[in-house]
């Protein structure tokens, strides 16, 4: 691991163990329950946390990266370590994703910074070396660039939608994708948020500790009210969908493309083979015996064990497979129609 | 196939195996991959692992197979089902064909065998003789094609060293045997690359998904300072090359260019794929589990050798990739083209019985041109 000044804690706490780090500052967790000199920074863990809930990204006091006060410093790194142990205290997993992710953001905004100072390449190699240590990328810094190896590039994009992160659209060189420090660190935005969480989930559950109580309830109570960012399945189909199950009870010929899209698609919506397969029955060209034998391929139970998904609306609208209508508005996949955003 | 066609290939394939083993090139960790073979008019027998040199030999002589496969991945175990095989990595491969480049000349040396009554021509629509539409296609490919091939290698080779910084040691290419070429890239950085990530590189090797930004052209107020210069690397200076053609005319093309608008510029970079993109075909590159044709083994489809080429440009497959024997035999041939092999002419040949040497023989039966008489 790293060896990090106090500011650096600061910064990014997370790279800190939390349990250890107050330990080595003598500090037991009971005495923040009672201790009214620790009082702040229990305060500022709780403030941390329900911002964190309503997305947003709690205001730290440090000024440019850095503590005017040792007691700031303190605060700043103890909330964070005291928020997780609240979070433990509540047992809600959402709360656990809303903190990683404004912690996350948090970090990335420091990163960025870090990333982008030309005049302190201290400040710079700790970023370049954070980025290391966490996700293993070795990262350069060339003039104003960052230089990544393409396939770790790669590794990191091939989930983002936006077409300006296809490795086409980037400048590669000598196996290296130069990229500016903001899109670096959005290059490992997910994985700091994932990295977070692990750390919060990993993190044992200690009993409850006298005066968190109220605290830990109203938290708790806080998140009850939050239902999961997803939700409300409408039931309906997506219309690409509709069309292909009455082409197909018509008795019209589907083309393999949109048999793959249907099945996919049910497949992924948790329906069974067996449940599927009679949609193809009405098919001109229905084998029963050759579309199990498709439909189990598909669904990974065959073959070569992976299962497929259903294609991104991009894909089915090259494929004439789309027939989209306003409620598929900002989805990228049919298996995400009728999901609300809340 | 007929029974005497197959036991004369077999026949000739396994005397290759026998006078030609050194051709074949056992891949590196040997036994960490997948093989796989299929024999005359049967079906694939693959997840077999082999140890060595000699584990293969002996495969090759005892069942005297059609055509020869490995993966290009590593896997613990290699012999198991496909998802208990445990994947490790895999190599970097790509496929070049002839008949993927749409070239004008195909139309020439394309032959039709009509599947309901046998009837062969050069017409490739329909049957000349019964009109059925069921047709096999045939065909022998010519000079233009191998060399529009070569050409597509080239373009590959060149991003792959300039822009992935691949070492051009690293780089193998194969004669595929058939109509086109195989890149094989090894100790490269995407050996562990999974399928989504593979075809990332495709999808930049053949410029597919390129956007106006890219090359410096904005929605709003376009600024002639961010677009590409003409000695640029990747495809930034490719684009140059090809759209502003001159130094001395980027500024005149940049001022078109941002006449005519952003659309108009997604146009002609949808366009340009073809013309500066290598064409390869993605799907080959995407499969991380596949097994392809080994290295120095025949193919089945030409009775031509999957043969390394040491220096493309002068590489002529019809010289260096024949290695059948010379004996003569007897076959009614029936190939309405002529073609070249071994520096020697053939054909045409209308329903004709003829003595020809065995490698010329084993072409036309393989492209089920000919039979043993
Ligand atoms: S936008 Fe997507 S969900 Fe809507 S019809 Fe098209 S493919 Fe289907
Ligand atoms: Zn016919
Ligand atoms: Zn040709």
């Amino acid at each position: 691991m790293l060896e990090l000044g106090a500011d650096e804690y600061a910064k990014y706490p997370f790279m800190a163990d939390a349990g250890q780090y107050l330990k080595d500052k003598g500090f037991p967790l009971v005495k923040f329950g009672t201790d009214p000199d620790l009082k702040p920074s229990v305060e500022k863990a709780f403030h941390r946390l329900k911002v964190s809930t309503e997305g947003g990204i709690y205001k730290s006091e440090l000024i440019d990266g850095q503590a005017s006060k040792s007691y700031i410093l303190e605060i700043e790194v103890f909330s964070f370590l005291l928020a997780i142990v609240l979070i433990k205290l509540t047992g809600m997993h959402t709360l656990t994703k809303r903190f990683a992710l404004a912690e996350a953001r948090r970090a990335e905004q420091h990163l960025e910074r870090d990333l982008g100072k030309a005049s302190d390449k201290s400040k710079v190699d700790l970023a370049i070396k954070i980025i290391h240590d966490l996700f293993g990328i070795e990262v350069i810094k060339r003039d104003d660039f960052f230089e990544i190896p393409v396939a770790d590039y790669l590794k990191h994009s091939v989930s983002f939608h936006e077409r300006e992160w296809k490795l086409i659209n980037r400048y590669v060189k000598d196996g290296k994708v130069l990229l500016t420090p903001e899109k670096t660190v959005r290059l490992i935005r997910k994985e700091l948020g994932t990295y977070i969480g692990s750390k919060i989930i990993n993190a044992p559950t200690p009993p409850m500790i006298p005066g968190f109580e109220n605290m830990v309830n109203e938290l708790i109570s806080i998140c009850k009210k939050l239902t999961p960012s997803y939700t409300m399945t409408t039931g309906e189909y997506p219309p690409c969908i509709k069309h292909a199950i009455e082409v197909l009870e018509k008795g019209e010929n589907l083309p393999h493309s949109g048999r793959f899209m249907l099945a996919a698609f049910l497949l992924s919506k948790g329906q069974s083979v067996e449940e599927i397969a009679p949609l193809f029955k009405n098919a001109p060209d229905y084998n029963q015996r050759i579309t199990l034998y498709q439909l189990n391929h598909l669904a990974g139970t065959s073959g070569s064990g992976t299962q497929y998904s259903c294609p991104s609306c991009e894909k089915l609208k090259t494929q004439n497979l789309c027939f989209a209508i306003p409620e598929c508005d900002n989805i990228i996949n049919p298996i995400q129609f009728g999901k609300k955003r809340i | 196939m007929q029974e005497n066609n197959i036991k004369f290939l077999e026949d000739t394939f396994k005397k290759y195996y026998f006078d030609h083993f050194d051709l074949i090139r056992v891949p590196n960790r040997t036994s960490e991959r997948e093989f796989g073979f299929q024999k005359f008019n049967s079906g694939m027998t693959r997840h077999i692992s082999i140890k060595d040199d000699k584990e293969l030999h002996l495969l090759l002589m005892k069942n005297t197979p059609s055509d020869v496969y490995c993966s290009n991945a590593c896997y613990s175990f290699p012999n198991l089902p496909m998802n208990e095989k445990d994947w490790k990595e895999a190599d970097l491969i790509f496929d070049i064909d002839a008949k993927d480049l749409n070239l004008e000349c195909r139309k020439d040396h394309t032959i039709s065998k009509c599947n309901e009554c046998n009837e062969i021509s050069t017409n490739v629509n329909n049957c000349s003789k019964c009109n059925s539409i069921k047709l096999e296609k045939k065909s022998l490919p010519c000079k233009n094609c191998i060399n529009s091939s070569k050409n597509e290698v080239s373009k590959l080779s060149n991003i792959l060293i300039e822009d992935f910084g691949v070492q051009q040691n690293d780089i193998h290419v194969y004669f595929s045997g058939n109509e086109g070429f195989h890149v094989y890239v090894y100790n490269s950085q995407f050996q562990q690359l999974g399928s989504k990530e593979r075809s990332e590189l495709t999808d930049y090797i053949m410029f597919h998904g390129a956007i106006p930004e890219t090359f410096g052209m904005k929605k709003i107020k376009p600024n002639r300072s961010t677009f590409p210069d003409f000695d640029e690397k990747g495809w930034r200076g490719r684009f140059s090359k090809e759209v502003y053609g001159a130094k001395s005319k980027r500024s005149k093309i940049i001022t078109e260019l941002i006449v005519n608008g952003y659309s108009s510029f997604q146009k002609t970079l949808d366009n340009l794929s073809d013309k500066i993109g290598a064409k390869i075909d993605p799907n080959v590159t995407m499969d991380i589990h596949r097994i392809f044709r080994l290295p120095g083994s025949l193919n089945s489809k030409s009775g031509l050798t999957k043969v390394f080429c040491t220096d493309l440009t002068k590489f002529d497959p019809y010289i260096e990739a024949s290695f059948l024997n010379e004996k003569l035999v007897e076959v009614i041939a029936n190939c309405p083209i002529r073609f070249n092999l071994k520096n020697t002419k053939f054909g045409p040949y209308f329903n004709e019985k003829v003595s020809i040497p065995t490698f010329a023989a084993a072409y036309m039966i393989c492209k089920k041109l000919a039979t043993i008489s």
